[in-house]
This record gives C-alpha cells, sequence and structure tokens, in this order.
C-alpha cells in the first residue's frame, strides 16, 4: 500500500495535526514502508477466528455507582493545568461561529 | 561497598543492620547522576534536596526501628511518563513539557508509602513510542557501556540509571520491549510482569492493551522485591486484577531447576540474529540445562506475524489515547483560526515526529475502509498468536529467547528509517501482544556490549522465570562483568 501525499493530509486532518511540506512527502514514504510490511497479515487464514482485543480474560469490571469526590487539593491542581481559563472555567474558542 | 552499585537485597540488608545509612546511599546516587547529567543523561528531573530529605526521615525511622517497609530508604527512579507529585511529568514531549504532576501513579503511591527515596524522573522516548530513548525532547540518554550508543528504550533512562548507578532499582513501562530491550542492553535486569499484575494509574497511557508498569533492577531478587512492593488490584485500574495466593512470589528461590521444562521456539533462532548474540544466548541455554532444566524445542507458527500486529495495534491505541492531548485542557495550547485549528496546531507542534506518524499510522488502521483489512485482522491474528503459547505452554513451563537480536546500536543509525527501529523488537512484542511476563536478564557480552536472554512465563507466572532466571544468574556469576567500564566517563 503506497500513500500519495493527498492520502497523507487527509490522515492527517483525520489526526488533528499540521505537517510541514517535507514532512508530507516524507511520512508518505515511511508509513507506505510500514504499511507495505503490515500487508503481510492479509496472508493469514483467520476464518472462524474470533478478535481478541484482551490477553486476559476480563469483562464488564463494574464499580459502585456512587460519586467519589476529588479532594480540593488536587481539583485546584487540576484546574491549574488549564491552558487558559475565566476562575474556575477553562477558556475555549468557540465551537459554532 | 561502592553503595551507588550495591544491590537492593544488599542496600536492604546494610540499612537493616545500621552499617550505611539511606542518606549515604542517596548521596551517592546523586552524586553519579550529577557527574554523568551532560554524558549518559540518564534523568530529566533530579529532586536532590527532596531525596536527602526524605533519605534523613527515613534514617531517623530506622533508628527507631520504625521502618515503613523494608523499601524505607531505598533509593528508586522512575520513568518520566508516571505521575509523581513534587515532579513534573513531561513524558518527554513539548506538548506537555512542563506539566506538573497532580497526582500520585498508584505504583508511585505504594513506593512512596514503603519508604522508597523518589529521586527523580528518567527519559524516555517521547510518550514512550521508541527502541533507543532518542526522540525525548529533553535530548538523547547515552548507553554507559559506549557513550556513542543508545541505551534501548523506551525505558533507557531508567535502564542507565540502574546501570551507572544513580539509582538501585528502578521503574520503566513496557508496551513492546520498553523495559526488557533497554535493560538489556544496560547489562540490567528488565521485568515486564503479566498484564493486569501492575497498576497502570497514573501512567500516561500509550497503548492501553498492552501497557505494564515493571521494575528495572542490578538482581533477579531486586526485581522480584520491587514487583512485590507494587504489584496488586487497584480499583482505579479496572483491567488490574486481585492475585490469586497461588501467584504470590516465594520468600526462598530454589536453586536446581530439576522439573523445570524450557522451551526454545524454533521460529526466533533464524536469521536476522547478530551471531555473537546468538553464541551468548545459545551458551545461557546450556547453563540453564545444567542447573537442571529440561530444554526442548516447541513452535509459535504466528511468530513471524507478531510485529505487525503489534504495528497495527499499538498505533490503533497510540491515536485513541493520544487525542486527549489537544491544547484545550492541559499542555501547550497553540491558538489557531479556528476550534480545529487550535487542535492541529498544538498537536502537530507539540508532538514530535515519532509520535505523529505512530497516530497516523493507527489512524489510517481504524478508518473508514481500512479498519477491517487492518485494525479487525490484527485482532484475530492476535488470538492466533495467543493460543501459540498456550499450546507451548502445555508442553514447557517458560520459553526462552534473545531479548533483542542486536546489541545497543550507534546514536542516530536508525533514528529516519523506523521500520529498521521498529524490527529490533522482534522478540519482546508478541509477549506483550499475549499479555504475558517475560523478564530480561544480562547472559554475557558480545563485542564488549551487553546481551540479554529473556524468559517467557504463562499469565500470572512470574514465579517460573523469575526462578530460572535467578539460578541462572547465580550460575552465570557475570556481576563482575557487567559493570560498564567506569573509563569511558572520562571527558
Amino acid at each position: 500500500m503506497k500513500l500519495t501525499p493527498e492520502q497523507v493530509d487527509h490522515i492527517a486532518t483525520l489526526s488533528r495535526l499540521s505537517l510541514t511540506d517535507e514532512e508530507r512527502v516524507r511520512f508518505a514514504e515511511q508509513l507506505s514502508s510500514v504499511l507495505e510490511y503490515v500487508d503481510a497479515l492479509a496472508k493469514v487464514d483467520t476464518a472462524g477466528v474470533e478478535p481478541m482485543n484482551h490477553s486476559i480474560a476480563l469483562m464488564n469490571v463494574f464499580g459502585a455507582d456512587e460519586p467519589a469526590p476529588c479532594d480540593a487539593a488536587t481539583r485546584a491542581a487540576l484546574l491549574d493545568r488549564f491552558p487558559e481559563r475565566e476562575g474556575d472555567l477553562l477558556k475555549v474558542k468557540a465551537v459554532f461561529s | 561497598m561502592d553503595l551507588s552499585k550495591a544491590t537492593l537485597t544488599e542496600v536492604v540488608a546494610g540499612l537493616n543492620h545500621l552499617d550505611f545509612s539511606s542518606r549515604e546511599v542517596v548521596d551517592a546516587c546523586l552524586a553519579v547522576a550529577e557527574k554523568n547529567a551532560g554524558t549518559t543523561h540518564a534523568y530529566v528531573q533530579v529532586l536532590a534536596a527532596e531525596a536527602r530529605k526524605a533519605a534523613d526521615e527515613a534514617d531517623t525511622r530506622r533508628r527507631n526501628s520504625l521502618a515503613k517497609s523494608p523499601l524505607d530508604g531505598v533509593p528508586v527512579a522512575v520513568k518520566d511518563n508516571m505521575l509523581m507529585v513534587g515532579s513534573r511529568t513531561t513524558a518527554a514531549s513539548a506538548i506537555i513539557a512542563n506539566y506538573e504532576s497532580p497526582y500520585d501513579a498508584t505504583v508511585v503511591r505504594k513506593l512512596r508509602g514503603a519508604g522508597a527515596i523518589l529521586l527523580g524522573k528518567t527519559n524516555l522516548d517521547e510518550f514512550a513510542m521508541g527502541s533507543s530513548t532518542e526522540t525525548s525532547v529533553h535530548g538523547p540518554t547515552r548507553n554507559p557501556w559506549d557513550l556513542a550508543r543508545i541505551p534501548g528504550g523506551s525505558s533507557g533512562g531508567s535502564a542507565v540509571a540502574v546501570a551507572e548507578g544513580s539509582a538501585t532499582i528502578a521503574l520503566g513501562s513496557d508496551t513492546g520491549g520498553s523495559i526488557r530491550q533497554p535493560a538489556a542492553m544496560c547489562g540490567v535486569v528488565g521485568l515486564k510482569p503479566t498484564y493486569g499484575r501492575v497498576s497502570r494509574y497514573g501512567l500516561m497511557a500509550m497503548a492501553s492493551s498492552l501497557d505494564q508498569i515493571g521494575p528495572v533492577a542490578r538482581s533477579v531478587e531486586d526485581a522480584a522485591v520491587l514487583l512485590g512492593a507494587i504489584e496488586g488490584r487497584d480499583p482505579m485500574d479496572s483491567t488490574s486484577v486481585e492475585l490469586l495466593p497461588g501467584w504470590a512470589l516465594p520468600d526462598k528461590w530454589p536453586e536446581s531447576l530439576k522439573g523445570v521444562r524450557i522451551g526454545l521456539p524454533k521460529e526466533y533462532f533464524v536469521s536476522g540474529m547478530d551471531p555473537e548474540v546468538e553464541s551468548s544466548v545459545r551458551g545461557a541455554v546450556a547453563m540453564l540445562e545444567l542447573l537442571g532444566a529440561e530444554v526442548k524445542e516447541v513452535s509459535l507458527p504466528h511468530a513471524e506475524h507478531a510485529l505487525a500486529v503489534y504495528y497495527v495495534l499499538m498505533p490503533s491505541e497510540v491515536s485513541a489515547n493520544l487525542a486527549r492531548f489537544d491544547g484545550i485542557r492541559y499542555g501547550v495550547r497553540k491558538t489557531g483560526d479556528s476550534l480545529e485549528g487550535t487542535y492541529r496546531k498544538s498537536r502537530g507542534e507539540g508532538f514530535g515526529k515519532e509520535v505523529r506518524r505512530r497516530i497516523m499510522l493507527g489512524t489510517y488502521a481504524l478508518s473508514s475502509g481500512y479498519y477491517d483489512a487492518y485494525y479487525l485482522q490484527a485482532l484475530k491474528v492476535r488470538r492466533l498468536i495467543a493460543e501459540d503459547f498456550n499450546q507451548a505452554f502445555q508442553e514447557v513451563d517458560c520459553i526462552v529467547t534473545p531479548t533483542s537480536p542486536v546489541t545497543a546500536w550507534n546514536i542516530g543509525e536508525k533514528a529516519d528509517d523506523p521500520l529498521s527501529m521498529y524490527l529490533a523488537d522482534i522478540y519482546t512484542v508478541s509477549v506483550n501482544v499475549a499479555g504475558l511476563p517475560a523478564i530480561s536478564v544480562p547472559c554475557g557480552l558480545a563485542k564488549g556490549l551487553p546481551v540479554g536472554l529473556q524468559l517467557i512465563g504463562k499469565h500470572f507466572d512470574e514465579k517460573t522465570i523469575l526462578t530460572a532466571a535467578k539460578a541462572y544468574e547465580t550460575a552465570a556469576g557475570l556481576r563482575a562483568t557487567m559493570q560498564p567500564p567506569a573509563t569511558r566517563y572520562e571527558k
């Protein structure tokens, strides 16, 4: 599978990444070589094989449906890490404009 | 005794007998860390003043017989992708380069509670994505055996700290070999526990179905003691499991391996391996036989596909896990002309090349039209790989392989050729794909560089691989050989 720079642009959009012009070309080559390598998987006969999401047979781990409050210090620490804030609110760009 | 090179077991015994103080051990480690900051660069942040204060407190407890645990006063280094209050956690990425840890990872909380001295944070590949510790925003870490070479990765800083003597023990994380491979390349012991044995709460997630935290240490016993201190179910990590009594580690390790059946996968001893690495590993296998183990060939027919499975599943999970780094709630925000522009700019400028390559690979493998061919097919082949191991474990108790097909390569050698870098993970990734425990133990030198022997066990049977590794380590007696040459430090 050889990716074109246009496909790389599409993937970059889906990934919400910006690329430089040089990276656009370079990534097309590098990603293509990895994809060519993993294309070998298509040859493996997997008829009737169930996909394995998890290596340990753990299903539906339930917790008590109770709120677990965050202590004041941790709450303050988390708020302090906002890139931009107004009071205790996280400031973001308008979603609809 | 050179306190910076003492094993955990020796440090604990010395502290118990008041032969030396925690402060002396901590000072010895800090001196090495400081001396090598500009050369090996194991640490990205050293908490010298805090560590000295904590060591003095630990010494007071010891003198009054109030030690919190055997680890009270023991210096430990933590890979910089685990949250530790009082330190930054940067994951070696520009996108969170100034992120102050808001809470402790469960493993850090446990070590703190045990009285261990948290020396600082060790270097890694950006977000643990790499096999060389070169992609760090803080600059590369260098191998103490040869400063022109990589230390392995991604837990390169932790492996170097233990090898050079700037920490007695260290924590790493392993998604495809990131504890075992640098341990092998630096001549120390690295253990990846069974998936679910150790809580990942507070570890910055890379690939959640593969990630596991584990010990880097100077001996097998040290690794076992550290594992004992960090393992166990944690309500904050729903993938962690309650340990059954049969999964507990023994207090004493048997010396003979009589009755232990060890498998050699025929698919692993093929082309691509450095001949000196192979001869070193074959020598170790002969030693295991001498110790009474029954060694037999086993087959893992789907082994050749493990790397391809890994390089589909891992980037897919990476692309999902790293979606949270969008410049909105934490980290660096680069404002664009729209919300999407802000995402793209923050992520484009905040993530390095390898991280972006993996995010894009994963996004592609999960995208409409390609999901079935890549992601779903990889999940199916994953089951075939896991079943191969189950089949082999009907006949043997553990499996032995080289940890890495090659010794440490030169810095920069594979930096721009991702596929050739990925091929170095060939013996380690299948262990994560199947969720098994595995240990790397030093088994000699090839052209003056350390080689690691990997022992892979059944789910939650760390006991067998630790026992076999310990018996081998004692019989091989390589401790003096596995000291990095001190002369290389002189500038």
